[in-house]
């Protein structure tokens, strides 16, 4: 079971941090371990994502976009119909609690699209801690009703006006936060990305997606899909579908990143698909950067996406060829948006437009015997200013 | 590595019971030439050793001024491969322990061999990188050894004297030793746990020990001399470049650089 023992996804992960947060980092991948092995950790997790999360979140079969597709069944797994509108609360809630069972007081976080900062902050409020989001100044602009929600929750939310005033610009605010104030604060990081152990533990924290996934598409289908389709900023969502398939060697996966407005463009965000390895928040894995080592300025119209690293297990499953990346640009993810909300009643988040692109295209390639399962991350209530501002009414 | 710079003058100093003032300055800022002239200027100034800031786009164990420094040095087009040759251009006009501060990405994306077989040959004598810790250094160490450049570690109030030992039986050069836990030039006031970290470095090595991170005053100076062979001054210095403004960056550095190091001498 990767990652070994130094955080090692094949190449990729490892800790570069300062030397600051070293001693925090060992106390993390300790609690986190003892907390695996004891059983009321792990009921106490299962009861709070069933009764307060909803889980399991339906594997609804999507007739009406199958029948526009034309080809393979496409099954849609339901993270939008999470309390708080996404995957993110999956590890928010695990990774809360263990804070709690470490004795800290203060949680902080870094958001992109505001998913994670909202689940982080719905956490914090449930579990009675102090808690400060990390946000780029661009990514407070289109995502505003998210601000609002974080308010309300009781978090204090953060402006970064730092470099591409983004998800990444965020993340460097975290940490230097956390350097700061290591000693009373848990850095709840929302992505498979980070320092080890967060690309292992926030993993664990969302393989409930694909164990559940696979038991469903058993049930309602007698056999495993043909193709799991997730999409790809830091990664969390897809590690979590992926995670429940990988020993499922007939099974095919999908990662789609942000194509943007085009990789030709150089205006994307498709670290897999263009990027070269190297180190980025703590882990060394796939990065866009320039040819002197400098972080390369990244584009999506999705907030969630918009991020020139990733995180090291796809890296490792990019490399061994267990998964394939593709991209879906921008357009094609607003099209897919609007498909999806006129032929299912969905409405997505822009991120998950980019995987449902990609399914649709890759079931009218197969034979109606298929099926496409695709990972729904969230639910597109805060992209409608996006969206309607692209597309109009 | 007995014939590094940077042994020879802790070595020279130590001899004379002085210590060691090592200002920090961001490369390519405001520009490569100001870079060269403050160097040149710091080292008639009294600096012992200095450090060269390698700009990144993303110092995330930096405070707004460095990240300002590096962000302004990167829209003026600098890179690694000029600031080494900026060092080997410096090399022919000083004998200054010359040490860089680079993040690992730069450094990962030159090609580790190349970097330091070239670094080394420009007559860099030592390399700092905040986000290595010793648990991933051992192939940069290594081709350090190899050439005589050496990987200068960084030990902070937060380290466990497992974590001390470790890191002691790896260093090179000398012990950067953090002040406070915090970024780069933070204010408030350093750490209490300071004293004791020292004391279990000073019991691993007998390598020089540095302290740095928001010292900006003669007064901090004072305070901390004691407990160290070296003090590092960075955000301080760049602060007064940020200051000066395009021709009087080199005078009131020298000026800051001369004042610490008075502080420093004076018992």
């Amino acid at each position: 079971m990767l990652p070994d023992e130094r955080g090692y996804f094949g190449a990729f992960g490892g800790r570069y941090v300062p030397e600051t947060l070293m001693s925090a980092l060992d106390e993390l991948g300790e609690a986190y371990l003892h907390a695996r092995k004891d059983r009321g950790f792990q009921e106490e997790v299962e009861y709070y994502l069933q009764h307060y999360v909803g889980r399991p979140s339906p594997l609804y079969f999507a007739a009406n976009l199958t029948r526009h597709a034309g080809g393979a069944k496409i099954y849609l797994k339901r993270e939008d119909l999470n309390h708080s509108g996404a995957h993110k609360i999956n590890n928010t809630v695990g990774q809360a609690l263990l804070a709690r069972r470490m004795g800290k007081r203060r949680i902080i976080a870094e958001t992109g699209a505001g998913q994670h900062g909202v689940a982080t902050a719905t956490a914090a409020a449930l579990f009675g801690f102090s808690c400060a989001v990390y946000m780029g100044a661009e990514d407070i602009r289109r995502q505003a009703p998210n601000v609002s929600r974080m308010h309300l929750l009781g978090a204090e939310v953060i402006a970064v006006e730092a470099g591409s005033r983004t998800l990444k610009d965020a993340m460097n605010e975290a940490i230097r936060d956390w350097v700061t104030n290591v000693e009373n604060t848990y850095y709840l990081i929302g992505s498979v990305a980070g320092p080890h152990p967060y690309p292992m533990l926030v993993r664990d924290f969302q393989a409930v997606i694909g164990r559940e996934a696979r038991r469903q598409i058993l049930e309602i289908n007698g056999n495993l899909p043909d193709y799991v389709v997730a999409c790809v900023g830091g990664g969390s969502n897809a590690m979590g579908i992926f995670s429940g398939f990988l020993a499922d060697r007939e099974v095919r996966m999908v990662g789609v990143e942000a194509g943007g407005h085009g990789l030709e463009t150089g205006k994307h965000a498709a670290t897999l698909s263009r990027g070269r390895p190297g180190v980025l928040h703590g882990s060394l894995s796939y990065l866009l950067q320039d040819e002197h080592g400098q972080i390369a300025p990244v584009h999506s119209i999705s907030a969630g996406l918009d991020y020139p690293g990733v995180g090291p297990e796809l890296s490792y499953l990019r490399d061994s060829g267990r998964v394939v990346f593709t991209t879906a640009k921008d357009n094609e993810a607003l099209d897919a948006f609007q498909l999806l909300c006129r032929t299912e009643g969905i409405i997505p988040a822009l991120e998950s437009a980019h995987a449902v692109a990609e399914a649709v295209r890759l079931a009218g390639t197969l034979p109606s015997t298929a099926t496409v399962v695709v990972n729904l991350s969230g639910r597109g209530d805060k992209d409608l200013e996006t969206v309607i501002q692209e597309v109009g009414q | 590595m007995s014939d590094n710079r940077i042994t020879r003058v802790f070595a020279e100093l130590n001899a004379r019971g002085e210590k060691a003032l090592i200002p920090f300055v961001t490369a390519g800022y405001p520009d490569l030439e100001t870079t060269a002239e403050l160097v040149l200027g710091m080292a008639r100034a009294g600096a012992d050793v200095i450090e060269l800031g390698v700009p990144f786009s993303d110092p995330l164990a930096d405070g707004p001024t460095i990240q300002r420094a590096s962000q302004a040095a990167l829209s003026g087009g600098i890179n690694l491969r000029q600031i080494v040759a900026l060092v080997a251009r410096l090399r022919e006009q000083t004998a200054v322990p010359l040490v860089l501060m680079s993040y690992f990405n730069p450094i990962l994306s030159y090609g580790l061999e190349a970097f330091v077989s070239e670094a080394s040959r420009a007559g860099v004598d030592g390399l700092i990188v905040p986000d290595l810790p010793v648990e991933e250094a051992d192939p940069l160490l290594e081709l350090g050894d190899a050439r005589g450049l050496a990987l200068i570690p960084l030990v902070a109030p937060t380290s466990t004297p497992e974590r001390i030992t470790r890191i002691a039986a790896k260093a090179r050069g000398f012990v950067y030793c953090v002040s406070l836990t915090g970024v780069t030039g933070r204010h408030g006031g350093f750490s209490k746990k300071l004293a004791e970290v020292i004391g279990n470095v000073r019991a691993q090595t007998g390598l020089p020990l540095a302290i740095g991170f928001g010292i900006a005053e003669p007064g901090q100076v004072r305070e901390l001399a004691p407990y160290a062979d070296a003090l590092i001054v960075g955000s301080a210095i760049v602060n007064r470049i940020s200051a000066a403004g395009e021709n009087g960056a080199v005078k009131a550095v020298q000026n800051l650089v001369t004042e610490l190091k008075q502080a420093l001498v004076k018992k």
